[in-house]
């Protein structure tokens, strides 16, 4: 069997930047959360904002350490594998990524040692600033890396001569058109992600009688936020959507898995797409929804995936389903906001049973839409990297043998097994801890800052935590 | 427009940034390295401790490393990667083994053996992939048309795997006295007692490199030799430094052995430098040929020179708070 290199990679890629996607999701939401209760502490002085927020520094810190360690891997990628994609792009990703680093990667590693370890050593005000600093960094973070991304999508500011991308201006390359959707998309998604999961963990001691006090006030703060993140999120995806039918219609039509061009397009909820023979089967739709919704005209005109050759369209089926899954669990989210306002009344939110069992659960959705939010993006671009300009067979690596591709794949799929396991499996110790867990800092000299797992005391296998209600964690 | 050659004045930043990350990364990754060797368990609490602070920064180096490549000279991201790409892999899988022991060793009893195995297996391979990287640089890469057209392993030769194990050594040797300032009692007292021995390896590996390198490569040999020239002084100084090094481990002196290795290891890296310039990917692309756009390079230029100086007070800033000893028991619990 003959191995194709730029399948090999691009399997590779999707697994590795997945894999370190999850990780800065829920980052981002957590450090602007921890930078809430931080400023909520030094504001009351109430010592429930101040065990949350040791408590929730602690999981950030496992979690960011293992973004830090998939990041590396990140930014060698390109090259190894896509080496003249890097060469022809060079000129503006190169800047792109460089100036993550250099303004977001430095200003977290400075503060996320005060905001880890400095509770008792710098004024509460410092930790406090400490705990803004490492919040704005992510946003920093995300800045970049999503204009990076959305440029290669929407290409503007750029030319290409000879086969290399030259910046002709700087702002339109960088704010190219589907930049402010995907960035505003990405930064709900990773409220999102904190919210929930934060009201899941939350939702969990309390059904355990854990820590009552602190715990219920934490999760009504996220059901709060949750009740504007979420149906916010519909609206700007909505925008979003519109706004790829402008500039990548194919990816639109796989989305909604539309064939031929035409009017009165049924918005379909279920359908098996057959790309083979080019139409779908078992289709359930709503007539014309799908038109109106996306041409605000019930008769409006769109374009169909017969406007291009097969081998330039996405696959279809994976495109058409992970939207379907991201929709849907928008929707659900939604749903639980609500919930939880309705709840309110007389105060119940807090103590029923089934509500709380279904945040619980709901406390992995925001990774599974993102994921399939992230599959609807890159495998909808198919088969271009920078849409329209580059396709994949002139970005690999020329000297990669198919080989070599998938000896590294192992490789990867291998040592991330190996390690996030662990990762995963220590984060499930803090959260069985939880917040009873001593929070003392570490007095010494030697354990301190640009150690993000070290925050936690946290002994690695069960059991043998020092004196801690491990067993009330009911394992 | 073009006033400035900008990128000679990249050419100097990537090899500052280079420079930082080998000597800062690199005692620390020595200190991996001499881990299965250490007295007792308890010393080896004392060393990780008094790496831990700084490691994660240090890193940061690399990253900044390949973004900047890919910035200011995408041939040689472009090219230097697909090379070695056995290589970058075994490197990254290395570093990554050794960041997550950082942590989960501290947290570890009965599965503490295996995040010791990690860390020392982690370090020393990331050590010798980079080591690796010097040799084939010396080598030089088969091209054509601006791209790699080499084998996946054209970097396993012996000569690479000479200067693979001259980089651990090196290292070692750091480690080793970036252990004899940091430390005190039994510990420094091993630490002493490996110095010399390292340093005679890290002579004797650097000693055949010397000797082998002018018949790797004509233009290497050409400039060394042709005319007797004042890059002598480089090797030179090195020697000399070798014998500070040597002087003040046996006058116990304590900070003064790790200061002289990384004037050992700077007058190394200078000389590797000038038996190349202005090639960054031998034998055919000088460092213009491989430089990204004018605009580009002076895009990033502008936001560096702002930011730079930040991060390096900061650096110092978090050398400075961990200054002093690192005491046995300290630390972990
Ligand atoms: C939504 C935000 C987001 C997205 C889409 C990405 N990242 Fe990221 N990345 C972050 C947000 C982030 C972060 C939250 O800022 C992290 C997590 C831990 C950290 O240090 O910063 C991070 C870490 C991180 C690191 C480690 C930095 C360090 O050593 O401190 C690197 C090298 C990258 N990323 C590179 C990438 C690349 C090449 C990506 C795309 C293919 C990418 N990231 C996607
Ligand atoms: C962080 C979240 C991200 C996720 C989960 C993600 C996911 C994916 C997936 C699933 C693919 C495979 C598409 C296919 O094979 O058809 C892909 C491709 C790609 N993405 Fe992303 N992506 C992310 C971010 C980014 C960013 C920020 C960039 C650019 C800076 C990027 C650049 C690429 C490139 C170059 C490819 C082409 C290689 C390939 O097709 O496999 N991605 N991504
Ligand atoms: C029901 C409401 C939603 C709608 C209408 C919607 C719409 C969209 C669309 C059209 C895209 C593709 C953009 C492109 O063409 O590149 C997208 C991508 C994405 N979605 Fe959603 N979305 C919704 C809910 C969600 C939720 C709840 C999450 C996560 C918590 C999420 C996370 C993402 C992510 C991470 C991407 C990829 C990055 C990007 O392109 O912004 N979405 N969404």
């Amino acid at each position: 069997m003959e191995l194709d290199p730029i399948l090999l990679s691009r399997i590779q890629f999707a697994f590795v930047v997945s894999f370190h996607a999850i990780f800065p999701v829920f980052t981002v939401g957590l450090a602007s959360y921890i930078a809430v209760l931080e400023g909520l502490a030094f504001k009351t002085g109430n010592q429930s904002w101040v065990r949350l927020s040791s408590f929730w520094t602690k999981v950030f810190a496992v979690v960011f350490g293992m973004g830090v360690v998939s990041g590396i891997v990140m930014s060698f990628q390109f090259g190894t594998n896509w080496s003249n994609f890097s060469q022809a792009t060079a000129n503006f990703l190169g800047p792109m990524l460089s100036y993550e680093v250099i303004t977001a990667f430095f200003l977290e590693a400075a503060f996320l040692g005060v905001l880890l370890f400095g509770r008792n050593k710098v004024p509460p005000g410092v930790h406090l600033f400490a705990a803004i600093m490492v919040a704005t960094g992510t946003f920093i973070s995300t800045f970049w890396i999503l204009s990076a991304n959305s440029w290669m999508h929407t290409p503007a500011g750029t030319e290409l001569r000879d086969g290399v991308f030259y910046v002709t201006s700087w702002s339109e390359a960088i704010f190219n058109p589907s930049f402010p959707y995907r960035f505003a998309h990405m930064v709900l998604a990773s409220f999102l992600t904190g919210g929930f999961v934060v009201a899941g963990v939350s939702a969990w001691y309390l059904l355990k009688g854990r820590e009552v006090e602190a715990n219920r006030k934490a999760l009504s703060m996220c059901l709060w936020l949750l009740l504007i993140v979420a149906p916010t999120q519909v609206v700007v995806g909505d925008f979003h959507g519109l706004n790829t039918l402008e500039h990548q219609p194919m990816k639109v039509a796989a989305m909604e898995g539309h064939w031929e061009t035409g009017t009165n397009v049924p918005l379909l909820l279920f359908a098996i797409p057959d790309q083979e023979n080019q139409t779908n089967h078992f289709e359930i739709g709503i007539p014309s929804l799908a038109s109106l919704v996306l041409t605000h005209d019930k008769n409006g005109e769109i374009l169909g995936l017969n406007e291009v050759p097969v081998e330039e369209q996405p696959p279809v089926a994976i495109v058409f389903w992970s939207f379907r899954v991201m929709v849907a669990l928008g929707l659900l989210m939604i749903l639980f906001a609500l919930t939880g306002l309705f709840l309110r009344r007389g105060d119940k939110f807090w103590r029923t049973k089934w509500f709380l069992q279904g945040l619980r659960v709901m406390s992995i959705t925001p990774f599974i839409a993102v994921l399939a939010g992230w599959f609807v993006t890159e495998i909808g671009r198919s088969p271009w990297l920078v849409y329209g300009m580059l396709d994949y067979s002139a970005a690999i690596t020329p000297s990669l043998t198919g080989g070599m591709a998938l000896f590294t794949l192992i490789g990867y799929v291998v040592v991330y097994s190996m390690v996030f396991s662990a990762g995963v499996y220590y984060l499930m110790r803090v959260l069985f801890e939880g917040l009873e867990a001593d929070y003392e800092e570490p007095e010494s000299q030697t354990e301190r800052p640009k150690r993000p797992l070290s925050a936690t005391h946290t002994k690695f296998e069960i059991g043998k935590t020092n004196g801690q209600p491990a067993s009330q964690g009911g394992h | 427009m073009e006033m400035i050659d900008l990128a000679l004045v990249w050419a100097f930043i990537i090899g500052f940034g280079i420079i930082m990350y080998v000597t800062m990364d690199g005692f620390d990754l020595g200190v991996g390295i001499l881990f299965p060797f250490a007295p007792s368990e308890q010393d080896r609490d004392t060393m990780m401790n008094s790496v831990a602070p700084v490691w994660d920064g240090n890193e940061t180096w690399l990253v900044l490393g390949g973004a900047g490549l890919l910035a200011a000279f995408p041939l040689v991201y472009s090219i230097l990667l697909p090379a070695l790409y056995i290589g970058v892999f075994l490197m990254l899988a290395g570093l990554i083994f050794r960041g997550i022991a950082f942590e989960f060793r501290f947290k570890a009893r009965t599965s503490r053996y295996l995040w010791n195995w990690a860390f020392a297996g982690g370090s020393t391979v990331a050590a010798f992939a980079q080591g690796v990287v010097v040799g084939s640089y010396i080598q030089g890469y088969e091209t054509a048309n601006r791209v790699y057209v080499g084998g996946a392993l054209d970097w396993l030769t012996p000569f690479t795997v000479m200067t693979g194990l001259g980089l651990i050594a090196g290292y070692a040797l750091l480690g080793s006295t970036w252990l004899i300032m940091k430390t005190e009692g039994r510990l420094q007292e091993w630490a002493y007692k490996i110095s010399l021995p390292l340093l005679a390896a890290v002579l004797v590996v650097f000693g055949i490199i010397g000797v082998w390198t002018p018949f790797v490569d004509d233009m290497v040999r050409n400039r060394w030799f042709d005319n007797l020239s004042i890059i002598w002084v480089l090797p030179v100084l090195t020697l000399l430094f070798a014998f500070q090094i040597f002087r003040s481990v046996r006058n116990r002196l304590e900070g003064m052995p790790f200061v002289a290795t990384i004037g050992l290891f700077i007058t190394t890296y200078l000389g590797l430098i000038v038996s190349r310039w202005p090639y960054v990917i031998p034998p055919n692309y000088t460092l213009w040929d491989a430089a990204s756009a004018y605009n580009s390079q002076l895009f990033l230029l502008i936001g560096l020179l702002v930011v730079i100086p930040f991060v390096l007070v900061y650096t110092a800033w978090t050398y400075w708070v961990f200054r002093g000893k690192v005491r046995a028991g300290e630390g972990y619990h």
